[in-house]
């Protein structure tokens, strides 16, 4: 019975949230990854463009629920999901024709273009304040829990409870079914493998005909979809403020480069790896100890390798550790 | 140096600015922007020195400059002395209390690295090599949080509510200065070490993460900066307005000029600080002018330019780097002492990335990059901007919103938010210089 | 004589706005045969193909396909009139597998192209056997195989071979060669400049020995091959 106790803490607490969490890394990961191979430059506005995004989700959230419309159980966010989606790839594609598509142009050094998004995010930053404030927002509605602690004390009998949010569940759900689409466009479709062979050889792509305008519009609508849903499921799991969003950057491209930039398996590998070595180094692992040790051995402390504030610091620990013993990432980079 | 009649006029043109400013909204205010200009200057400099001469891509200006911050409550702070030897009296043994169980708690840390690295490089890769690497951290690791955590956690029960710290040393708060600079060298040496040899986005990624961990240690680790309580009182380098203002010669100077008391005491108390930052502006553009100048700064470029062609004429490529990188990064930890020394406080939870380290880049591109005058001048513009686009995007939002009338929610709302238009502002500055005038205001020459 | 599938007929020109390298150089093939440049180290051999493909202005001179004129068209468009350009490196897609590597060089064809893959499987059996293998893992000479079956699934009139055998071994060279023929025999004009001048010229219907971006000697391959002067300065003896 300890060791299930133990268990059930474990996935309460780490495996669960690690999950969803992870999900979300992974989708802006992904973005990341992808603008990388085809555009060939960090991408330093994703998750200010992110927030920008999904501050229109919240909005038609609003609307929505003003409008005494609701998705059921289910949040009424993800029925605004399209309108952010659209928003975004409008953005992005203006960004592209104002900002972007020029240094293509005359092939600019990558630090240009890094530079350019310096200022996007700037821009997108402020659009984001303006439209929505600095504060915390909550959006989500609907069923809060699939599966409640006391509920899920009272079916099994044993002392810890489980707690299934929808929002995990969601998140994972979604976040597999836009992988899913994802691999399948690349893979399968003749615009998917176009995508694939101009970040492979660029110029061998021009030479067979692929139009590199088509690929980076194509680019830039995956991406800005991928970072709505991203954003979108990270509010609905926590909440919404520009500058958690800003500050998701580092763990996006903390899983892309441990993934092996421009791989997107890669990017997923490591939005999960980056995700449980978050939870499980700022962890009190102290609660699952507790059913497995006999009281007199248990040590003083909450048994918390950091505290939670130092999440940024095993982001950034396992990023040096893949760039200094594997700089290719986990699934070798540079390739799409 | 070239003195031309546009760089002149450019700069001219700036004094005007908070001139104006001066007369139009009042005189502190004018100084307080020339005082945050003259800092972000030194700053800017510094990102200058990096980007500019060695094309150094450094995203965590915020981590160095943060750490020069810390220089100054270091220095200047009296000490706490009970907490320097925290817990003596109490339960814990003398070794694990106060700065002694902190510096024991580190050391056995750093040991515990040093000897998995040692490990790693000796012993033949394979099962029995992990496995070791693994037992010295993690033993290391409950050794150092035995010794570390209970002193720690004693330093902090010191008199929480005004002190809960470890203090400083008490000495002349301008002392940190060159100590916040020496303190962000021995950071970015190590950095350095660890990520110069990346491309230059990995190294982007890399020092957006030191900065952040940087941030994080000192909002976090309040036995050295209170944390999130903040330390405020920090001994001043220039006597408080308070003061000033019951001296005669402030007072009869208030009477001439026909200003108040309290504000002639502010100015004059700001006057002496712009006068301070001045010189070690001057002296570090003069040193960089010089550096810049010399077959060092010739080579610095030369490198920029071409790093194979340097390669190839035997220049050791990452040495060089590797030092621009300390002292670019030690000008940053210059200008953040400088900063708290101004402020009188150190408050860990306001340093952002937006502010502390995209906002200089918008000003060493806007000021032309590779430049030290068109980095300084850039600091003023994109700072006096920066102060400025508050009220003025006040007033442009009240323009734009001008036909929704008065009780309309959504004219409430954007009117509250305006101040965020300043970010927009920045954002479409950065991307018209580099669209249109990609060498700058004032270009390399 | 009839006018040759391809010709560039007196070529002058250089790269962007620089030096002119092509000095009235022309090169032509006819249907189905061979065509080969060769000459020494800087001649201009790659720039005189590179010019038929449209890679560099021309400043005089023209460049005409089948009789028609396509002197001011893109390389892009130069593909949709039938013409096939296999690079000297970076000519596949790495990470891709072979046959979406065949699949690439058929993107601008909206019809079927199953069979056309079939007859280049046929052309080169190996690549069936390795059409799942992502094509960088393949060896030089597949590799060569793949960019050249990749040229030919746009179905060109007109094949380009930019030294389609450097860094390959002898034995995979002589294979490569064979294919080439083949290629030729199914009606395709063939026209590749080659390091190795001696192998190259046995197969050629028609050879160009150029010198400093001019045209020296022109000459059926095997001609060229008896020639004392070509062999003394050319071939090595």
């Amino acid at each position: 019975m300890d060791i299930l106790n133990a268990l059930v803490v474990l996935t309460n607490f780490v495996l669960i949230p690690g999950l969803a969490y992870g999900s979300q890394i992974a989708l802006g990961a992904l973005g990341i990854t992808l603008i990388y191979s085809i555009l060939r430059f960090a991408h330093f506005a994703h998750g200010d463009v992110m927030a920008f995004g999904t501050a229109f989700v919240i909005l038609g959230t609003w609307g929505l629920q003003a409008a005494g419309i609701s998705f059921g159980p289910l949040p009424t966010a993800l029925l605004a999901l399209p309108l952010g989606i659209a928003v975004i790839i409008l953005y992005l594609l203006l960004a592209d024709r104002l900002v972007y598509r020029f240094y293509r142009r005359v092939k600019a050094k990558p630090m240009i273009f890094v530079m350019a998004s310096l200022g996007v995010m700037f821009v997108t930053n402020g659009l984001t304040r303006l439209l929505m404030g600095p504060g915390e927002r909550r959006f989500d509605d609907g069923q809060r829990f699939l599966v409640s602690a006391r509920e899920f004390r009272e079916w099994t009998g044993l002392a810890e409870g489980l707690a299934l949010r929808s929002s995990q569940v969601i998140t994972v759900v979604v976040a597999l079914i836009a992988m899913g689409v994802l691999f399948w466009f690349l893979n399968r479709t003749k615009s998917g493998k176009s995508m694939r062979a101009y970040s492979d050889n660029e110029d061998l792509a021009l030479l067979s005909g692929i139009n590199p305008d088509r690929v980076v519009w194509i680019t830039w609508a995956i991406a800005g979809t991928l970072m709505v849903l991203a954003g979108t499921l990270y509010g609905l799991d926590k909440s919404f403020r520009p500058f958690t969003y800003f500050m998701l950057l580092l763990p996006f491209f903390a899983a892309a480069i441990v993934g092996g930039l421009g791989s997107p398996v890669g990017a997923i590998v490591g939005g999960y790896v980056v995700a449980f070595a978050e939870m499980g180094i700022t962890y009190a692992w102290r609660r699952v100890f507790s059913h497995l040790l006999p009281a007199d051995w248990m040590p003083a402390g909450l048994m918390q390798a950091l505290p939670v504030d130092y999440k940024f610091a095993v982001t950034f620990g396992i990023l040096v550790v893949v760039l200094i013993f594997r700089p290719t990432g986990i699934f070798r980079g540079k390739t799409l | 140096m070239s003195i031309n009649i546009r760089n002149i006029a450019l700069f001219s043109a700036m004094g005007l600015a908070l001139v104006m400013t001066g007369m139009f909204q009042s005189w502190p205010l004018a100084l307080t922007i020339l005082n945050m200009a003259l800092i972000s200057a030194v700053m800017a400099l510094g990102v200058n020195m990096q980007w500019g001469y060695a094309g150094i891509f450094n995203v965590g200006i915020m981590g160095f400059t943060a750490i020069g911050g810390l220089a100054a409550v270091l220095i200047a702070m009296p000490p706490v002395g009970d907490a320097w030897a925290a817990g003596m009296a109490g339960s814990l043994e003398p070794w694990r209390a106060g700065i002694a169980g902190v510096v024991l708690g580190l050391m056995i840390g750093v040991a515990a690295i040093l000897g998995a690295i040692t490990i790693y490089q000796r012993m033949a890769p394979g099962k029995m090599r992990g496995l070791a690497i693994t037992m010295v951290l993690f033993v290391g690791y409950l050794l150092a949080s035995f010794v570390y955590g209970p002193a720690t956690t004693a330093i902090t029960r010191v008199n929480p509510a005004t002190e809960g710290f470890l203090g400083g040393l008490g000495l002349p708060v301008i002392l940190s200065w060159p100590v916040g600079a020496l303190m962000a060298a021995g950071l970015a040496f190590v950095v350095g070490r660890v990520a110069l040899g990346l491309r230059s986005d990995y190294l982007a990624i890399a020092t957006l993460g030191i900065s952040e961990i940087v941030i994080a240690v000192l909002k976090f680790e309040s036995w050295l900066t209170r944390g999130v309580n903040n330390v405020s009182g920090i001994p001043r380098a220039v006597p408080r307005p308070v003061e000033l203002q019951t001296r005669d010669w402030v007072q009869a100077l208030a009477e001439q000029v026909g200003m108040g008391h309290a504000e002639m005491a502010r100015v004059v108390e700001l006057v002496s600080y712009a006068i301070l930052f001045s010189i070690v502006l001057g002296l570090l553009i003069w040193l960089s002018e010089k550096a810049l100048n010399s077959p060092w700064g010739r080579m610095m470029r030369a490198i920029r330019d071409n790093e194979t062609a340097a390669r190839a004429m035997g220049k050791d490529v990452s040495r060089r780097h590797l030092m621009v990188f300390i002292l670019g990064s030690a000008t940053c930890g210059l200008a953040g002492a400088m900063m708290v020394t101004l402020d009188g406080q150190l408050t860990p939870g306001s340093y952002e990335p937006l502010r502390f380290t995209f906002l200089m880049w918008v000003m060493v591109i806007v000021g032309g990059s590779g430049n030290n005058w068109g980095a300084v001048l850039g600091a003023f513009v994109i700072w006096f901007l920066w102060v400025q686009a508050e009220p003025l995007g006040r007033w442009l939002m009240d323009v734009l919103t001008s036909g929704l009338g008065a009780d309309s929610g959504l004219r409430q709302h954007l009117m509250t938010q305006a101040a965020h238009t300043r970010l927009i502002m920045m954002g479409a500055a950065l991307l018209l210089m580099l669209r249109f005038a990609p060498r700058g205001l004032i270009p390399e020459r | 004589m009839a006018e040759a599938a391809l010709i560039g007929d007196t070529m002058t020109g250089g790269y962007g706005n620089g030096p002119d390298i092509l000095h009235d150089c022309t090169i032509a093939v006819n249907k189905g045969e061979i065509a080969v440049i060769v000459g020494p180290n800087g001649a201009g051999k790659s720039t005189a193909m590179k010019a038929v493909f449209g890679m560099l202005n021309l400043r005089q001179g023209s460049v005409r396909l089948g009789g028609k004129d396509i002197t001011a068209l893109t390389p892009q468009a130069r593909v949709r009139e039938g013409m096939g350009f296999v690079p000297q490196t970076g000519n596949i897609f790495p990470s891709m597998t072979v046959e979406e590597n065949l699949e690439m060089g058929a993107f601008i064809r909206d019809d079927d192209i199953r069979e056309t893959m079939q007859q280049v499987f046929d052309l080169f059996p190996i690549l069936r056997e390795k059409r799942g293998q992502a094509a960088g893992e393949l060896s030089g000479g597949q590799r060569q195989q793949v960019a050249v079956g990749r040229a030919l699934m746009t179905k060109p009139s007109v094949l380009m071979l930019d030294e389609p055998t450097a860094g390959v071994s002898p034995i995979v060279m002589d294979e490569l060669f064979d294919r080439i023929i083949e290629v030729a025999r199914t009606g395709i004009s063939i026209l590749m400049v080659e390091q190795n001048a001696r192998q190259a010229l046995e197969i050629a219907d028609k050879g160009y020995v150029m010198v400093q971006g001019r045209n020296r000697f022109t000459d059926p391959g095997q001609a060229l091959l008896a020639d004392p002067e070509v062999r003394k300065s050319f071939l090595g003896g």
